[in-house]
Protein backbone atom coordinates (compact mmCIF):
# COMPACT_ATOMS: atom_id res chain seq x y z
CA UNK A 1 0.00 0.00 0.00
CA UNK A 2 1.47 3.31 -1.02
CA UNK A 3 0.28 6.01 1.74
CA UNK A 4 0.44 9.53 1.32
CA UNK A 5 -0.67 11.93 4.26
CA UNK A 6 -0.23 15.68 4.67
CA UNK A 7 1.76 16.17 1.77
CA UNK A 8 2.78 19.84 1.21
CA UNK A 9 5.38 20.92 -1.20
CA UNK A 10 5.80 24.36 -2.48
CA UNK A 11 7.97 26.35 -5.00
CA UNK A 12 8.80 29.79 -3.13
CA UNK A 13 4.89 30.93 -2.61
CA UNK A 14 2.83 28.67 -5.12
CA UNK A 15 1.66 25.48 -3.09
CA UNK A 16 2.21 23.00 -5.52
CA UNK A 17 0.73 20.19 -3.30
CA UNK A 18 -1.67 21.18 -0.36
CA UNK A 19 -2.56 18.91 2.71
CA UNK A 20 -2.88 15.80 0.08
CA UNK A 21 -4.03 12.72 1.64
CA UNK A 22 -3.98 9.51 -0.56
CA UNK A 23 -4.18 5.61 0.22
CA UNK A 24 -3.80 3.58 -2.40
CA UNK A 25 -4.23 -0.13 -1.80
CA UNK A 26 -1.91 -3.18 -3.36
CA UNK A 27 -2.58 -3.94 -6.70
CA UNK A 28 -4.22 -2.69 -10.03
CA UNK A 29 -3.87 0.22 -12.23
CA UNK A 30 -4.37 3.62 -10.48
CA UNK A 31 -5.01 6.45 -12.79
CA UNK A 32 -3.96 10.21 -11.89
CA UNK A 33 -5.81 13.08 -13.82
CA UNK A 34 -5.80 16.57 -13.75
CA UNK A 35 -5.19 19.53 -16.00
CA UNK A 36 -1.75 21.15 -16.37
CA UNK A 37 -0.23 22.18 -13.22
CA UNK A 38 -2.47 20.38 -11.06
CA UNK A 39 0.37 19.06 -8.96
CA UNK A 40 0.52 15.31 -10.67
CA UNK A 41 4.12 14.93 -11.36
CA UNK A 42 4.96 16.88 -8.36
CA UNK A 43 3.09 14.22 -6.27
CA UNK A 44 4.51 11.50 -8.24
CA UNK A 45 7.83 12.80 -7.83
CA UNK A 46 7.42 12.59 -4.31
CA UNK A 47 5.81 9.19 -3.29
CA UNK A 48 9.04 7.99 -5.20
CA UNK A 49 11.26 10.15 -3.40
CA UNK A 50 12.68 11.89 -6.55
CA UNK A 51 11.54 15.58 -4.72
CA UNK A 52 11.54 16.01 -1.01
CA UNK A 53 8.36 17.04 0.62
CA UNK A 54 8.14 20.28 3.28
CA UNK A 55 5.72 18.26 5.09
CA UNK A 56 3.96 15.55 5.25
CA UNK A 57 4.92 11.91 4.35
CA UNK A 58 4.83 9.13 2.11
CA UNK A 59 5.13 5.38 3.19
CA UNK A 60 5.00 2.30 0.70
CA UNK A 61 4.51 -0.87 2.71
CA UNK A 62 4.83 1.18 5.62
CA UNK A 63 8.35 2.06 4.39
CA UNK A 64 8.81 5.91 4.95
CA UNK A 65 10.37 7.11 0.86
CA UNK A 66 12.17 10.08 2.38
CA UNK A 67 13.89 7.27 5.04
CA UNK A 68 14.28 4.02 3.77
CA UNK A 69 17.72 3.07 1.99
CA UNK A 70 17.21 4.13 -1.76
CA UNK A 71 18.88 0.53 -2.80
CA UNK A 72 16.03 -1.26 -0.95
CA UNK A 73 13.04 0.55 -2.19
CA UNK A 74 14.69 0.37 -5.82
CA UNK A 75 13.51 -3.18 -5.06
CA UNK A 76 10.18 -2.33 -4.32
CA UNK A 77 9.22 0.49 -6.62
CA UNK A 78 9.99 1.69 -9.91
CA UNK A 79 9.40 4.87 -11.50
CA UNK A 80 9.88 7.49 -14.50
CA UNK A 81 9.44 10.90 -14.78
CA UNK A 82 7.83 12.71 -17.41
CA UNK A 83 10.68 14.31 -19.25
CA UNK A 84 13.73 11.90 -19.64
CA UNK A 85 16.62 13.32 -21.51
CA UNK A 86 19.66 11.71 -21.80
CA UNK A 87 23.31 12.62 -22.67
CA UNK A 88 24.60 9.84 -22.14
CA UNK A 89 24.75 7.83 -25.59
CA UNK A 90 23.46 4.44 -24.82
CA UNK A 91 22.16 1.72 -26.15
CA UNK A 92 18.84 0.62 -25.88
CA UNK A 93 19.56 -2.75 -24.15
CA UNK A 94 22.18 -1.23 -22.44
CA UNK A 95 19.55 1.12 -20.75
CA UNK A 96 16.85 -1.36 -20.02
CA UNK A 97 19.74 -3.67 -18.32
CA UNK A 98 20.46 -0.58 -16.18
CA UNK A 99 17.02 -1.51 -14.88
CA UNK A 100 18.21 -4.94 -13.28
CA UNK A 101 20.92 -2.87 -11.60
CA UNK A 102 19.03 -2.56 -7.90
CA UNK A 103 19.13 -6.67 -8.20
CA UNK A 104 22.45 -6.94 -9.73
CA UNK A 105 24.29 -4.13 -8.53
CA UNK A 106 26.19 -4.51 -12.18
CA UNK A 107 26.85 -7.93 -12.47
CA UNK A 108 23.99 -9.16 -14.61
CA UNK A 109 23.03 -12.95 -14.25
CA UNK A 110 20.99 -15.51 -16.33
CA UNK A 111 17.87 -14.07 -14.60
CA UNK A 112 18.57 -10.61 -15.24
CA UNK A 113 19.31 -11.42 -18.73
CA UNK A 114 16.05 -12.87 -19.38
CA UNK A 115 14.27 -10.38 -17.52
CA UNK A 116 15.55 -7.93 -20.16
CA UNK A 117 14.74 -9.55 -23.07
CA UNK A 118 10.89 -9.90 -21.96
CA UNK A 119 11.10 -5.86 -21.10
CA UNK A 120 12.41 -5.58 -24.72
CA UNK A 121 10.14 -8.14 -26.25
CA UNK A 122 6.65 -6.72 -24.30
CA UNK A 123 7.38 -2.93 -25.32
CA UNK A 124 8.09 -4.49 -28.99
CA UNK A 125 11.74 -2.86 -28.90
CA UNK A 126 13.61 -6.24 -30.28
CA UNK A 127 14.86 -4.82 -33.24
CA UNK A 128 15.79 -1.51 -31.94
CA UNK A 129 17.86 -3.30 -29.08
CA UNK A 130 21.38 -2.44 -30.09
CA UNK A 131 20.61 1.06 -31.20
CA UNK A 132 21.74 4.33 -29.80
CA UNK A 133 19.00 6.15 -27.59
CA UNK A 134 20.06 9.72 -29.31
CA UNK A 135 18.91 8.10 -32.75
CA UNK A 136 15.73 7.21 -32.11
CA UNK A 137 12.39 8.66 -32.38
CA UNK A 138 10.97 10.24 -29.07
CA UNK A 139 8.36 7.56 -28.93
CA UNK A 140 10.89 4.32 -29.59
CA UNK A 141 12.92 6.44 -26.86
CA UNK A 142 9.69 6.50 -24.29
CA UNK A 143 9.42 2.84 -24.76
CA UNK A 144 12.62 2.25 -24.13
CA UNK A 145 12.33 4.06 -20.65
CA UNK A 146 9.57 2.31 -19.77
CA UNK A 147 11.24 -1.09 -20.33
CA UNK A 148 13.81 -0.01 -17.94
CA UNK A 149 11.37 0.62 -15.42
CA UNK A 150 9.50 -2.62 -16.24
CA UNK A 151 12.65 -4.48 -15.86
CA UNK A 152 13.35 -3.26 -12.32
CA UNK A 153 10.51 -5.91 -11.67
CA UNK A 154 9.21 -3.77 -9.05
CA UNK A 155 5.76 -4.20 -7.12
CA UNK A 156 5.30 -0.74 -7.36
CA UNK A 157 5.47 1.17 -10.49
CA UNK A 158 5.07 5.25 -11.05
CA UNK A 159 4.79 6.13 -14.32
CA UNK A 160 4.12 10.02 -15.64
CA UNK A 161 2.20 10.13 -18.86
CA UNK A 162 4.39 7.03 -20.17
CA UNK A 163 2.27 7.50 -23.98
CA UNK A 164 3.54 10.96 -24.04
CA UNK A 165 5.34 10.80 -27.88
CA UNK A 166 3.77 7.55 -28.31
CA UNK A 167 1.60 6.28 -31.91
CA UNK A 168 -2.01 4.80 -30.89
CA UNK A 169 -0.95 1.66 -31.56
CA UNK A 170 1.79 1.50 -29.01
CA UNK A 171 -0.45 3.65 -26.54
CA UNK A 172 -2.60 1.28 -26.71
CA UNK A 173 0.27 -1.52 -26.23
CA UNK A 174 1.35 0.64 -23.57
CA UNK A 175 -1.90 0.25 -21.50
CA UNK A 176 -2.60 -3.23 -22.05
CA UNK A 177 0.69 -4.21 -20.89
CA UNK A 178 0.09 -1.92 -17.54
CA UNK A 179 -2.57 -3.95 -16.69
CA UNK A 180 -1.10 -7.30 -17.48
CA UNK A 181 1.36 -6.09 -14.97
CA UNK A 182 -1.69 -5.49 -12.62
CA UNK A 183 -3.35 -7.97 -13.41
CA UNK A 184 -0.94 -11.11 -14.29
CA UNK A 185 2.22 -10.05 -12.49
CA UNK A 186 0.11 -8.17 -9.08
CA UNK A 187 2.05 -5.17 -9.69
CA UNK A 188 0.52 -1.70 -8.40
CA UNK A 189 0.49 0.60 -11.54
CA UNK A 190 0.37 4.62 -10.77
CA UNK A 191 -0.06 6.28 -13.72
CA UNK A 192 -0.57 10.15 -14.87
CA UNK A 193 -2.76 10.30 -18.01
CA UNK A 194 -3.65 13.29 -19.73
CA UNK A 195 -6.46 11.78 -21.23
CA UNK A 196 -9.60 11.08 -19.18
CA UNK A 197 -11.28 8.61 -21.91
CA UNK A 198 -7.68 6.22 -21.46
CA UNK A 199 -8.16 6.34 -17.62
CA UNK A 200 -11.33 5.52 -18.05
CA UNK A 201 -10.91 2.69 -20.00
CA UNK A 202 -7.83 1.18 -18.31
CA UNK A 203 -7.59 1.88 -14.54
CA UNK A 204 -9.42 0.67 -11.47
CA UNK A 205 -9.31 3.49 -9.82
CA UNK A 206 -9.15 7.19 -10.72
CA UNK A 207 -7.91 10.24 -8.57
CA UNK A 208 -8.54 13.52 -9.74
CA UNK A 209 -6.43 16.70 -8.65
CA UNK A 210 -7.08 20.40 -9.05
CA UNK A 211 -4.56 23.64 -7.43
CA UNK A 212 -2.28 20.80 -5.48
CA UNK A 213 -5.43 19.10 -3.90
CA UNK A 214 -7.78 15.73 -4.97
CA UNK A 215 -10.44 16.66 -5.31
CA UNK A 216 -12.43 13.54 -6.16
CA UNK A 217 -11.27 9.41 -6.29
CA UNK A 218 -13.31 6.21 -7.02
CA UNK A 219 -13.84 3.93 -9.71
CA UNK A 220 -13.80 5.10 -13.29
CA UNK A 221 -18.19 4.95 -13.10
CA UNK A 222 -17.94 7.23 -10.14
CA UNK A 223 -15.19 9.73 -11.79
CA UNK A 224 -17.18 9.86 -15.18
CA UNK A 225 -19.86 12.38 -14.93
CA UNK A 226 -20.17 15.78 -15.78
CA UNK A 227 -20.18 17.48 -13.13
CA UNK A 228 -17.52 15.70 -11.21
CA UNK A 229 -15.38 16.51 -14.25
CA UNK A 230 -16.51 20.22 -14.78
CA UNK A 231 -14.95 20.43 -10.67
CA UNK A 232 -11.67 19.09 -11.96
CA UNK A 233 -11.33 20.65 -15.68
CA UNK A 234 -13.63 23.76 -15.81
CA UNK A 235 -14.97 22.02 -18.73
CA UNK A 236 -18.58 20.67 -19.55
CA UNK A 237 -17.95 17.05 -20.89
CA UNK A 238 -20.37 15.07 -21.91
CA UNK A 239 -20.09 11.48 -20.83
CA UNK A 240 -21.88 8.52 -23.03
CA UNK A 241 -21.33 4.80 -23.06
CA UNK A 242 -20.34 3.57 -26.18
CA UNK A 243 -19.72 -0.52 -26.75
CA UNK A 244 -19.45 -0.38 -22.60
CA UNK A 245 -17.35 1.93 -21.97
CA UNK A 246 -17.58 5.13 -20.68
CA UNK A 247 -16.44 8.05 -23.30
CA UNK A 248 -16.28 11.81 -22.25
CA UNK A 249 -16.43 14.31 -25.02
CA UNK A 250 -16.57 18.14 -24.94
CA UNK A 251 -19.41 20.15 -25.86
CA UNK A 252 -18.55 21.29 -29.41
CA UNK B 1 45.13 -4.90 -32.05
CA UNK B 2 45.61 -1.41 -30.29
CA UNK B 3 46.83 -2.89 -26.81
CA UNK B 4 49.36 -4.14 -29.41
CA UNK B 5 50.27 -1.17 -31.12
CA UNK B 6 50.40 0.92 -28.00
CA UNK B 7 52.69 -1.70 -27.07
CA UNK B 8 54.88 -1.65 -29.83
CA UNK B 9 55.00 2.68 -29.40
CA UNK B 10 55.92 2.09 -25.74
CA UNK B 11 59.01 -0.38 -26.96
CA UNK B 12 59.86 2.18 -29.61
CA UNK B 13 59.90 5.19 -26.62
CA UNK B 14 62.44 3.36 -24.96
CA UNK B 15 65.12 3.77 -27.69
CA UNK B 16 64.19 7.15 -28.43
CA UNK B 17 66.14 9.92 -27.48
CA UNK B 18 69.43 11.78 -27.18
CA UNK B 19 72.09 9.14 -25.68
CA UNK B 20 71.63 5.76 -27.53
CA UNK B 21 69.78 3.20 -26.56
CA UNK B 22 69.38 -0.10 -29.00
CA UNK B 23 68.68 -3.35 -28.48
CA UNK B 24 72.40 -4.12 -29.93
CA UNK B 25 73.69 -2.18 -27.37
CA UNK B 26 71.63 -3.85 -24.69
CA UNK B 27 72.89 -6.92 -25.81
CA UNK B 28 76.23 -5.85 -26.03
CA UNK B 29 76.18 -5.05 -22.47
CA UNK B 30 76.70 -1.69 -22.29
CA UNK B 31 76.46 -0.48 -18.79
CA UNK B 32 75.65 3.19 -20.00
CA UNK B 33 72.87 2.02 -22.05
CA UNK B 34 71.14 0.04 -19.76
CA UNK B 35 71.89 2.83 -16.82
CA UNK B 36 70.01 5.31 -19.25
CA UNK B 37 67.06 3.03 -19.89
CA UNK B 38 66.40 2.34 -16.59
CA UNK B 39 66.69 5.86 -14.88
CA UNK B 40 65.04 7.43 -17.60
CA UNK B 41 63.51 5.81 -20.63
CA UNK B 42 61.50 3.13 -18.75
CA UNK B 43 60.41 6.04 -16.11
CA UNK B 44 59.71 8.62 -18.85
CA UNK B 45 57.65 5.29 -20.87
CA UNK B 46 56.06 4.47 -17.51
CA UNK B 47 55.35 8.05 -16.72
CA UNK B 48 53.80 8.86 -20.37
CA UNK B 49 51.10 5.54 -20.27
CA UNK B 50 49.60 6.46 -16.94
CA UNK B 51 49.02 9.73 -17.25
CA UNK B 52 48.06 9.27 -20.31
CA UNK B 53 45.19 6.14 -19.56
CA UNK B 54 44.44 8.53 -16.61
CA UNK B 55 43.82 11.60 -17.62
CA UNK B 56 41.51 10.05 -20.32
CA UNK B 57 39.52 8.16 -17.84
CA UNK B 58 39.04 11.56 -15.34
CA UNK B 59 38.28 13.32 -18.77
CA UNK B 60 35.17 10.98 -19.21
CA UNK B 61 34.19 11.03 -15.31
CA UNK B 62 33.93 14.23 -15.57
CA UNK B 63 31.98 14.55 -18.77
CA UNK B 64 29.35 11.94 -17.04
CA UNK B 65 29.45 14.35 -13.47
CA UNK B 66 28.95 17.49 -15.78
CA UNK B 67 26.24 15.54 -17.68
CA UNK B 68 28.46 17.28 -21.14
CA UNK B 69 30.57 16.35 -23.86
CA UNK B 70 32.89 19.10 -23.69
CA UNK B 71 34.12 19.31 -20.20
CA UNK B 72 37.20 18.02 -18.67
CA UNK B 73 39.39 18.84 -16.02
CA UNK B 74 41.24 21.16 -18.04
CA UNK B 75 38.16 23.14 -18.99
CA UNK B 76 36.39 22.72 -15.70
CA UNK B 77 39.07 25.06 -13.78
CA UNK B 78 40.14 21.78 -11.92
CA UNK B 79 43.71 21.52 -13.23
CA UNK B 80 43.95 25.94 -12.97
CA UNK B 81 42.68 24.91 -8.70
CA UNK B 82 45.48 22.71 -8.80
CA UNK B 83 48.64 24.43 -10.28
CA UNK B 84 46.95 27.43 -7.90
CA UNK B 85 47.56 24.79 -4.76
CA UNK B 86 50.91 23.94 -6.09
CA UNK B 87 51.89 27.71 -5.68
CA UNK B 88 50.63 27.68 -2.73
CA UNK B 89 52.68 24.86 -1.26
CA UNK B 90 55.61 26.04 -3.02
CA UNK B 91 55.16 29.44 -1.24
CA UNK B 92 54.50 28.52 2.56
CA UNK B 93 56.51 25.62 2.45
CA UNK B 94 58.66 25.12 0.04
CA UNK B 95 60.63 21.80 0.77
CA UNK B 96 57.28 19.88 1.17
CA UNK B 97 58.05 16.33 0.00
CA UNK B 98 56.28 15.81 -3.58
CA UNK B 99 53.31 13.76 -1.44
CA UNK B 100 52.36 16.65 0.33
CA UNK B 101 52.39 19.09 -2.68
CA UNK B 102 50.10 16.41 -4.09
CA UNK B 103 47.58 16.64 -1.45
CA UNK B 104 47.09 20.41 -1.49
CA UNK B 105 47.04 20.16 -5.29
CA UNK B 106 43.94 17.74 -5.03
CA UNK B 107 41.98 19.26 -2.22
CA UNK B 108 42.44 22.96 -4.40
CA UNK B 109 40.91 20.56 -7.49
CA UNK B 110 38.17 19.40 -5.80
CA UNK B 111 37.09 22.89 -3.88
CA UNK B 112 37.95 24.33 -7.69
CA UNK B 113 35.68 21.46 -9.41
CA UNK B 114 33.04 21.45 -6.49
CA UNK B 115 32.92 25.29 -7.15
CA UNK B 116 32.27 24.62 -11.01
CA UNK B 117 29.83 22.17 -10.44
CA UNK B 118 27.75 24.45 -8.05
CA UNK B 119 27.92 27.64 -11.11
CA UNK B 120 26.53 25.07 -13.34
CA UNK B 121 23.37 24.60 -11.08
CA UNK B 122 22.62 28.32 -11.40
CA UNK B 123 23.52 28.33 -15.46
CA UNK B 124 19.76 28.35 -16.36
CA UNK B 125 20.12 27.46 -20.12
CA UNK B 126 22.21 24.68 -19.66
CA UNK B 127 22.94 24.55 -23.30
CA UNK B 128 25.43 22.10 -24.23
CA UNK B 129 28.28 24.69 -25.10
CA UNK B 130 27.55 26.66 -22.50
CA UNK B 131 28.76 24.27 -19.72
CA UNK B 132 32.40 23.97 -21.38
CA UNK B 133 32.55 28.28 -21.17
CA UNK B 134 31.30 28.22 -17.80
CA UNK B 135 34.52 25.90 -16.74
CA UNK B 136 36.87 27.91 -19.26
CA UNK B 137 35.93 31.52 -17.51
CA UNK B 138 36.17 29.91 -13.96
CA UNK B 139 39.55 28.30 -15.26
CA UNK B 140 40.59 31.43 -16.33
CA UNK B 141 39.93 33.36 -13.71
CA UNK B 142 41.61 30.74 -11.13
CA UNK B 143 44.91 30.99 -13.62
CA UNK B 144 44.79 34.80 -13.76
CA UNK B 145 44.81 35.01 -9.53
CA UNK B 146 47.58 32.06 -10.43
CA UNK B 147 49.46 34.01 -12.68
CA UNK B 148 49.34 37.25 -10.25
CA UNK B 149 50.55 35.76 -7.46
CA UNK B 150 53.60 33.99 -8.96
CA UNK B 151 54.50 37.17 -10.88
CA UNK B 152 54.37 39.14 -7.70
CA UNK B 153 56.70 36.07 -6.00
CA UNK B 154 58.63 35.54 -8.88
CA UNK B 155 57.82 32.23 -9.89
CA UNK B 156 56.47 32.59 -13.20
CA UNK B 157 59.06 30.39 -14.22
CA UNK B 158 57.73 27.42 -11.56
CA UNK B 159 54.65 28.38 -13.07
CA UNK B 160 55.27 27.74 -16.58
CA UNK B 161 56.75 24.34 -15.89
CA UNK B 162 53.65 23.54 -13.92
CA UNK B 163 51.17 24.38 -16.66
CA UNK B 164 53.22 23.01 -19.72
CA UNK B 165 53.60 19.24 -19.47
CA UNK B 166 56.56 17.97 -19.92
CA UNK B 167 58.14 14.26 -19.53
CA UNK B 168 61.91 14.89 -19.91
CA UNK B 169 62.16 15.54 -16.68
CA UNK B 170 61.13 12.69 -15.65
CA UNK B 171 63.47 9.98 -13.94
CA UNK B 172 63.66 7.14 -11.46
CA UNK B 173 62.43 8.62 -8.12
CA UNK B 174 60.47 11.43 -9.99
CA UNK B 175 57.60 10.07 -11.06
CA UNK B 176 56.52 6.93 -8.64
CA UNK B 177 53.60 9.57 -7.34
CA UNK B 178 52.05 8.43 -11.19
CA UNK B 179 51.08 4.74 -9.41
CA UNK B 180 48.53 6.44 -7.91
CA UNK B 181 46.52 7.28 -11.02
CA UNK B 182 46.76 3.40 -12.13
CA UNK B 183 44.93 2.44 -8.94
CA UNK B 184 42.02 5.63 -9.17
CA UNK B 185 42.13 4.55 -12.80
CA UNK B 186 41.18 0.81 -11.48
CA UNK B 187 38.53 2.27 -8.85
CA UNK B 188 37.34 4.15 -11.71
CA UNK B 189 36.76 1.29 -13.45
CA UNK B 190 35.08 -1.08 -10.62
CA UNK B 191 32.40 2.12 -10.22
CA UNK B 192 32.43 2.27 -13.96
CA UNK B 193 28.36 1.45 -13.65
CA UNK B 194 27.80 4.24 -10.76
CA UNK B 195 29.24 6.81 -13.65
CA UNK B 196 27.20 5.81 -16.13
CA UNK B 197 24.32 6.41 -14.19
CA UNK B 198 25.49 9.18 -12.97
CA UNK B 199 25.64 10.85 -16.23
CA UNK B 200 21.80 9.72 -16.78
CA UNK B 201 21.01 12.08 -14.30
CA UNK B 202 20.19 12.09 -10.69
CA UNK B 203 16.50 11.07 -11.22
CA UNK B 204 17.41 7.65 -12.53
CA UNK B 205 19.97 7.11 -10.51
CA UNK B 206 17.68 7.62 -7.56
CA UNK B 207 14.92 5.48 -9.04
CA UNK B 208 17.50 2.84 -9.30
CA UNK B 209 18.75 2.95 -5.69
CA UNK B 210 21.87 4.67 -5.71
CA UNK B 211 22.59 8.01 -4.14
CA UNK B 212 23.70 10.75 -6.81
CA UNK B 213 25.62 13.02 -4.10
CA UNK B 214 27.69 9.80 -2.99
CA UNK B 215 28.92 8.91 -6.98
CA UNK B 216 29.40 12.87 -7.84
CA UNK B 217 31.73 12.65 -4.82
CA UNK B 218 33.61 9.59 -5.88
CA UNK B 219 33.93 11.15 -9.35
CA UNK B 220 35.17 14.14 -8.06
CA UNK B 221 37.95 12.62 -5.79
CA UNK B 222 38.70 10.49 -8.96
CA UNK B 223 39.34 13.25 -11.18
CA UNK B 224 40.96 16.06 -8.86
CA UNK B 225 43.53 13.51 -7.19
CA UNK B 226 44.11 12.18 -10.86
CA UNK B 227 44.67 15.93 -12.08
CA UNK B 228 46.47 17.03 -9.06
CA UNK B 229 49.19 13.91 -9.19
CA UNK B 230 49.61 14.30 -13.38
CA UNK B 231 49.88 18.28 -12.81
CA UNK B 232 52.55 17.90 -9.68
CA UNK B 233 54.51 15.25 -11.60
CA UNK B 234 54.90 16.46 -15.34
CA UNK B 235 52.21 19.39 -15.68
CA UNK B 236 49.21 19.86 -17.74
CA UNK B 237 48.19 17.54 -20.43
CA UNK B 238 44.86 19.72 -22.08
CA UNK B 239 42.58 18.41 -23.90
CA UNK B 240 43.33 14.83 -23.63
CA UNK B 241 40.56 14.18 -21.63
CA UNK B 242 38.19 16.10 -24.20
CA UNK B 243 39.37 14.18 -27.16
CA UNK B 244 39.76 10.17 -26.14
CA UNK B 245 36.79 9.85 -24.68
CA UNK B 246 34.48 11.98 -27.21
CA UNK B 247 36.26 9.53 -29.69
CA UNK B 248 35.40 6.64 -27.70
CA UNK B 249 31.85 7.79 -27.31
CA UNK B 250 31.49 8.24 -30.75
CA UNK B 251 32.05 4.60 -31.54
CA UNK B 252 31.26 2.72 -28.56
CA UNK B 253 28.74 4.94 -26.96
CA UNK B 254 29.12 5.77 -23.24
CA UNK B 255 28.22 2.98 -21.30
CA UNK B 256 31.46 3.13 -19.31
CA UNK B 257 32.14 -0.49 -18.56
CA UNK B 258 32.75 -1.10 -21.61
CA UNK B 259 34.18 2.08 -23.34
CA UNK B 260 37.15 2.65 -20.08
CA UNK B 261 39.03 0.58 -20.59
CA UNK B 262 39.68 1.78 -24.29
CA UNK B 263 39.53 5.50 -23.22
CA UNK B 264 42.31 4.46 -21.19
CA UNK B 265 44.23 2.36 -23.91
CA UNK B 266 43.44 5.06 -26.06
CA UNK B 267 44.82 7.75 -23.89
CA UNK B 268 48.07 6.10 -23.07
CA UNK B 269 48.52 5.82 -26.79
CA UNK B 270 47.24 9.51 -27.42
CA UNK B 271 49.76 10.91 -25.32
CA UNK B 272 52.80 8.29 -26.01
CA UNK B 273 52.05 9.25 -29.77
CA UNK B 274 52.58 13.15 -28.84
CA UNK B 275 55.49 12.11 -26.56
CA UNK B 276 57.35 10.65 -29.40
CA UNK B 277 56.62 12.96 -32.06
CA UNK B 278 57.73 15.81 -29.54
CA UNK B 279 60.94 13.89 -29.10
CA UNK B 280 61.71 13.53 -32.56
CA UNK B 281 60.51 16.41 -34.52
CA UNK B 282 63.56 18.79 -33.16
CA UNK B 283 66.12 16.06 -32.28
CA UNK B 284 68.39 16.59 -30.36
CA UNK B 285 66.41 19.13 -28.74
CA UNK B 286 62.65 18.27 -26.84
CA UNK B 287 59.10 19.69 -27.27
CA UNK B 288 57.09 19.30 -24.70
CA UNK B 289 54.39 16.89 -24.81
CA UNK B 290 51.99 19.34 -23.79
CA UNK B 291 52.48 22.13 -26.35
CA UNK B 292 52.36 18.56 -28.88
CA UNK B 293 48.97 17.55 -27.46
CA UNK B 294 47.55 21.07 -26.81
CA UNK B 295 48.09 21.49 -30.67
CA UNK B 296 46.46 18.32 -32.24
CA UNK B 297 44.06 18.06 -29.27
CA UNK B 298 42.71 21.44 -29.83
CA UNK B 299 42.33 20.95 -33.80
CA UNK B 300 40.57 17.44 -33.21
CA UNK B 301 38.50 19.15 -30.23
CA UNK B 302 37.25 21.71 -32.83
CA UNK B 303 36.48 19.09 -35.24
CA UNK B 304 34.51 16.94 -32.39
CA UNK B 305 32.79 20.31 -31.37
CA UNK B 306 31.86 21.32 -35.02
CA UNK B 307 30.51 18.02 -35.40
CA UNK B 308 29.15 17.11 -32.45
CA UNK B 309 27.97 20.49 -31.50
CA UNK B 310 25.91 20.48 -34.58
CA UNK B 311 23.76 17.39 -33.77
CA UNK B 312 23.04 18.23 -30.04
CA UNK B 313 21.95 21.60 -30.97
N1 LIG C 1 10.84 23.17 -10.33
C1 LIG C 1 9.77 23.96 -10.25
N2 LIG C 1 9.91 25.25 -9.88
C2 LIG C 1 8.82 26.06 -9.76
N3 LIG C 1 7.58 25.67 -10.01
C3 LIG C 1 7.38 24.39 -10.39
C4 LIG C 1 8.45 23.47 -10.53
N4 LIG C 1 7.95 22.29 -10.92
C5 LIG C 1 6.63 22.45 -11.02
N5 LIG C 1 6.28 23.71 -10.71
C6 LIG C 1 4.91 24.24 -10.69
O1 LIG C 1 4.14 23.39 -9.90
C7 LIG C 1 2.85 23.24 -10.45
C8 LIG C 1 2.52 21.78 -10.58
O2 LIG C 1 3.37 21.19 -11.53
P1 LIG C 1 3.26 19.67 -11.97
O3 LIG C 1 3.23 18.83 -10.76
O4 LIG C 1 4.34 19.41 -12.95
O5 LIG C 1 1.85 19.65 -12.68
P2 LIG C 1 1.19 18.54 -13.61
O6 LIG C 1 2.10 17.39 -13.72
O7 LIG C 1 -0.09 18.22 -12.93
O8 LIG C 1 0.94 19.20 -14.92
C9 LIG C 1 2.84 24.00 -11.75
O9 LIG C 1 2.18 25.22 -11.56
C10 LIG C 1 4.28 24.22 -12.06
O10 LIG C 1 4.44 25.44 -12.72
MG1 LIG D 1 3.12 16.59 -15.31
Amino acid sequence: MIEVTGATKSYGDLRVLDDVHLRLPRGGVTALIGANGAGKSTLLSCMSRLLHLDAGAVTVDGLDVSTTRGDVLARRLATLRQDNHLTARLTVRDLVTFGRYPHSKGRATADDLVHVERSLRFLDLEDLADRFLDELSGGQRQRAFVAMVLCQDTDYVLLDEPLNNLDLKHAVAMMRLLRRAADELGATVVVVLHDINVAACYADHVVAMRDGVVVHEGSPEQVMQTHVLREVFDLDLRVHRIDGRLVALHVA
Amino acid sequence: MVVAAVGVLAVVSLFVGVSTVTPATLLAQDAQALLVLLVSRLPRTLAVLLAGAAMAVAGMIMQMLARNRFVEPSTAGTVESAVLGILVVTVLSPGAPLMVKMLVASTFALAGTALFLRLLAFVPLRSVLVVPLVGLMLGGVIGAVTTFFAYRLDLLQSLASWTTGDFSGVLRGRYELLWITLALTVVAYLAADRFTLAGMGSDLTTNLGMSYRTVMTLGLVIVSMVSAVVVVTVGVIPFLGLVVPNVVSLMLGDNMRRTAPWVAVLGAGFVLVCDLVGRVVRHPYEVPVGVVVGVVGSALFLALLLRRGSRAA
